[in-house]
């Protein structure tokens, strides 16, 4: 089954993203989801050295803001765009918001478009969250044991494990390489190096997943800007360029358990608009609040065959410096997880691997890389997906 | 391989009573059609009138054909058990008390996937048989046991916080007397209850039916007269910590209607024995059941109200004794709502004529009472909360439901 074809579509010629912002993560905040947006909204600006009123179009993801919307944000943060988005898409907002924010600014709609995504974590927050996520977790999963995410991905793990042969060594290298990376990154939660004996021996949550399996919720918000190139020359801010996105929701509904996402439906029209293909990516971030989705990222992306992810891994070393950089920030499971900006977390990255402005492990002449992004569980699967070929400008 | 259940230790009575908790019960309109059907332990899911295909979780909106006439048919309950997991951490403080707590995804044959509880004894790729009950806040959920079931599956102690199995609990069967008493009795000893509490009113006055529970091993009898508040709360005060299982079997049946025998004084004693008492009942026994929901293995669990199939609609012929029996079961309904907060589930059984003096006049089918109590213990041991006995019962049920009007112009045979 074909999915987007670059047949008559459009390239995003022209169009800059830069900007990379990450508000601080904290386990917990008794600040507001408002307050990290706003923060990002501030740094946004202040790097940009823009004013507020020069930013016409937002696009805001976050769980945590009820009950307002990015309607109420605007009154909040005292701005009045010309465009406004808000993307209940948590996980998968990040190239959502990119690909929307591009199109607004390729076709006048918007100059300057803001894309955050923030979240707090107060103490019980997370478990409000999981107890009201979506009608049919309410009725057909919370009332099951009340797992939340880590039961519906520990049955995508050991149904992927048994039926490709993966091992917890496998995702365990995965885990540990991201650790690495994530010792060099100042804002990652996760301070300590992790090793291959503390992953496998940490108390299980979910069988079979164990703590080091799991993202540990957060509060904090990533953000960027979309401009023209133009403006981003005039303004002298480094950017990166979009060569494809892709989004798909609800992909594959007759598989009986997630094997794949929606990447596997768009992959090959992904990279027929981008002109170039996984070999040419210097770099992969991909969404990571459990390692099976890494892996099938890698595969549904075309790093490697469906059910090859393990045996990739094997061969690969995906720390920054190794020969499959793999989010190289540390990822959501070595930074945290702040609610729907872990969405943009790998994208905020990417955009600084490509810009010079790595504030954490660097990966060498990184000319392109992949970002994608994945959320929702609503019943038994995730069902968001997207993703962005990001390349170097050369101005 | 589910290991049988320890038997039930003596209390300490310094350690403290563990509260009762509730799995989450927060579902939508749609949902509470599960509920209905795991009341009466059927295993039905929407089925869209347009293109056949089977939904799951409940919606309004076919996912194939957007047809929105979805009714509630039976489907098939098998399935294969594609993954599953054991949760060790949980937010929700009923599951936190009971880690690990085991789950499994199930490719169903009737089409949707289904998250469900899963039984000990179930293993990945297998066939596994669905089943759709009530769980301990009194809404329906998925259970997954294994297609062949082992010795001990009544023990799997997932399971058994979903069922009112009698095994091992105690229980006050609240009238000896009667056939019914003594069928109930027998029932509940070869459910291998723990301890059987029989009351039997006006003690001077003994039954054949009386005397053969006397005999019966491991019971116990007690003086009750549910038309004496006393009596009631005498009992409740040496019984309301044990009782882990109640079964109001009260009756008292004498023909005649409103105008064809107007006599205040049998009405009366109908609605004392069968609304009063209930009240008085409730009012000494059903708090201390409500504060033991969650007392171990062997916590209070059920209530049962025999009722006459008549408590849903008059019979003209039994007509004051219908009216106390509706009585009952409105009454019934609200003692659901109130014990809901421990966890203890209600069990309205509706059975229809008994084969007993009082139905002399009444052409057959009539009841036997050994069938209407194992019928009973059957209930508790699936876990139902709404129990028609026998075919007059059952086609009650049904007639209700189609057209109530017809079976009210109809039913003075």
């Amino acid at each position: 089954m074909s999915g987007q074809q670059s047949a008559g579509r459009m390239g995003y010629d022209g169009v800059a993203v830069c900007v990379p912002v990450t508000v601080p993560y904290s386990r917990y905040s008794l600040r507001s989801a408002h307050w990290f947006c706003g923060r990002a909204l501030a740094e946004l600006i202040q790097t940009a050295g823009i004013g507020k009123v020069q930013v016409d179009g937002f696009c805001i993801s976050s769980f945590t803001l009820a009950p307002d919307t990015a309607v109420g944000l605007t009154q909040h943060l005292g701005v009045s765009p010309r465009w406004l988005d808000h993307i209940p898409m948590g996980g998968a907002s990040g190239a959502v918001a990119l690909r929307r924010a591009a199109r607004a600014v390729q076709c006048g709609d918007a100059e300057i478009v803001a894309c955050i995504a923030g979240d707090t974590n107060h103490v019980d927050s997370f478990r409000k969250t999981i107890a009201s996520f979506s009608q049919f977790a309410n009725d057909a999963v919370y009332p099951y044991g009340s797992g939340g995410p880590n039961a519906s991905f520990a049955f995508l793990t050991d149904h992927y494990m048994r039926q490709y042969g993966a091992k917890r060594e496998d995702f365990a290298k995965l885990c540990i390489a991201q650790r690495d990376n994530a010792l060099q990154n100042s804002n990652a939660l996760m301070k300590r190096p992790l090793s291959l004996d503390d992953y496998m021996d940490a108390r299980p949550i979910a069988d079979p997943l164990c703590l080091f399996d799991c993202v540990m919720p957060c509060a904090g918000a990533e953000a960027f800007l979309v401009m023209s190139a133009d403006r981003a020359r005039a303004l002298e801010l480094p950017f990166v360029e979009i060569l494809s996105t892709i989004e798909r929701h609800n992909a594959f509904p007759d598989d009986p358990i997630q094997i794949r996402g929606g990447w596997a439906m768009d992959v090959d029209g992904f990279y027929d608009l981008a002109g170039v293909g996984p070999e040419d990516m210097d770099f992969l971030q991909a969404y990571d609040d459990y390692p099976v989705i890494c892996f099938m990222q890698m595969e549904d992306l075309g790093f490697c065959k469906k059910g090859s992810a393990a045996e990739f891994v094997r061969r690969h070393d995906l720390t920054a410096g190794g020969d499959f950089p793999f989010n190289t920030s540390g990822g959501q499971l070595s930074v945290g997880q702040a609610g729907a900006a872990g969405g943009s977390l790998g994208l905020v990255e990417a955009i600084r691997q490509l810009t010079d402005q790595s504030m954490s492990a660097v990966v060498e002449g990184a000319r392109h890389g992949v970002a994608s992004c994945f959320g929702m569980i609503n019943y038994d699967r995730g069902l968001c997906s997207s993703a962005a070929v990001l390349a170097r400008s050369d101005r | 391989m589910t290991a049988p259940l320890p038997p039930p230790r003596k209390k300490d009575p310094v350690e403290r009573t563990r509260q009762p908790t509730l799995p989450p019960g927060n579902r939508s309109r749609e949902a509470q059609g599960l509920t209905a059907m795991a009341a009466v332990g059927r295993f039905a899911l929407q089925v869209c009138a347009g293109c056949r295909q089977v939904q799951y979780p409940p919606r309004q909106v076919c996912a194939h054909c957007l047809g929105d006439d979805l009714p509630w048919r039976d489907v098939a309950a098998g399935g294969r058990l594609l993954a599953e997991t054991n949760v060790h951490a949980a937010n929700d403080l009923f599951f936190r008390d009971r880690l690990p707590w085991r789950l499994g995804l199930v490719q169903s044959d009737a089409g949707p996937s289904v998250v469900a509880h899963l039984a000990e004894d179930c293993r990945q790729g297998e066939r596994v048989r669905l089943s759709l009950d009530l769980d301990r806040s009194g809404h329906a959920v998925m259970n997954a046991q294994p297609e062949e079931p082992g010795p001990n599956l009544e023990d799997d102690v997932q399971l058994r916080e979903m069922t009112m199995n009698p095994k091992d609990r105690r229980v006050l069967i609240v009238n000896g007397k009667t056939a019914l008493g003594l069928a109930l009795a027998q029932a509940f000893k070869t459910a291998g209850a723990r301890e059987i509490f029989v009351g039997h009113a006006e003690p001077w006055k003994t039954s054949p039916a009386l005397e053969a529970v006397r005999k019966i091993d491991g019971v116990t009898l007690f003086p009750l007269d549910v038309t004496d508040t006393d009596s009631v709360q005498e009992l409740a005060s040496v019984l309301g910590g044990k009782v882990e299982i109640m079964v109001n079997n009260s009756y008292h049946l004498r023909p005649g209607g409103a105008v064809d025998r107007m006599d205040m004084n049998l009405s009366r004693e109908e609605m004392d024995i069968h609304y009063f008492g209930l009240l008085r009942l409730a009012g000494t026994f059903g708090p201390a059941m409500r504060g033991r929901g969650a007392d171990g293995d062997h916590g209070a669990c059920a209530w049962v109200n025999v009722l006459s199939a008549y408590a849903q609609i008059n019979n003209p012929t039994f007509g004051t004794y219908s009216a106390s029996q509706a009585a009952a079961r409105s009454l019934a309904q609200c003692l659901r709502a109130e014990l809901a907060p421990g966890g203890i589930r209600v069990l309205n059984t509706f059975v229809g004529p008994l084969d007993d003096e009082w139905h002399q006049m009444v052409p057959p089918p009539k009841l036997p009472p050994n069938m209407v109590a194992g019928r009973i213990v059957d209930a508790l041991k699936k876990g139902l909360e709404d129990l028609a006995v026998g075919a007059v019962a059952e086609e009650i049920a049904e007639r209700l439901a189609e057209n109530p009007k017809e079976i009210e112009r109809e039913i003075k045979s």
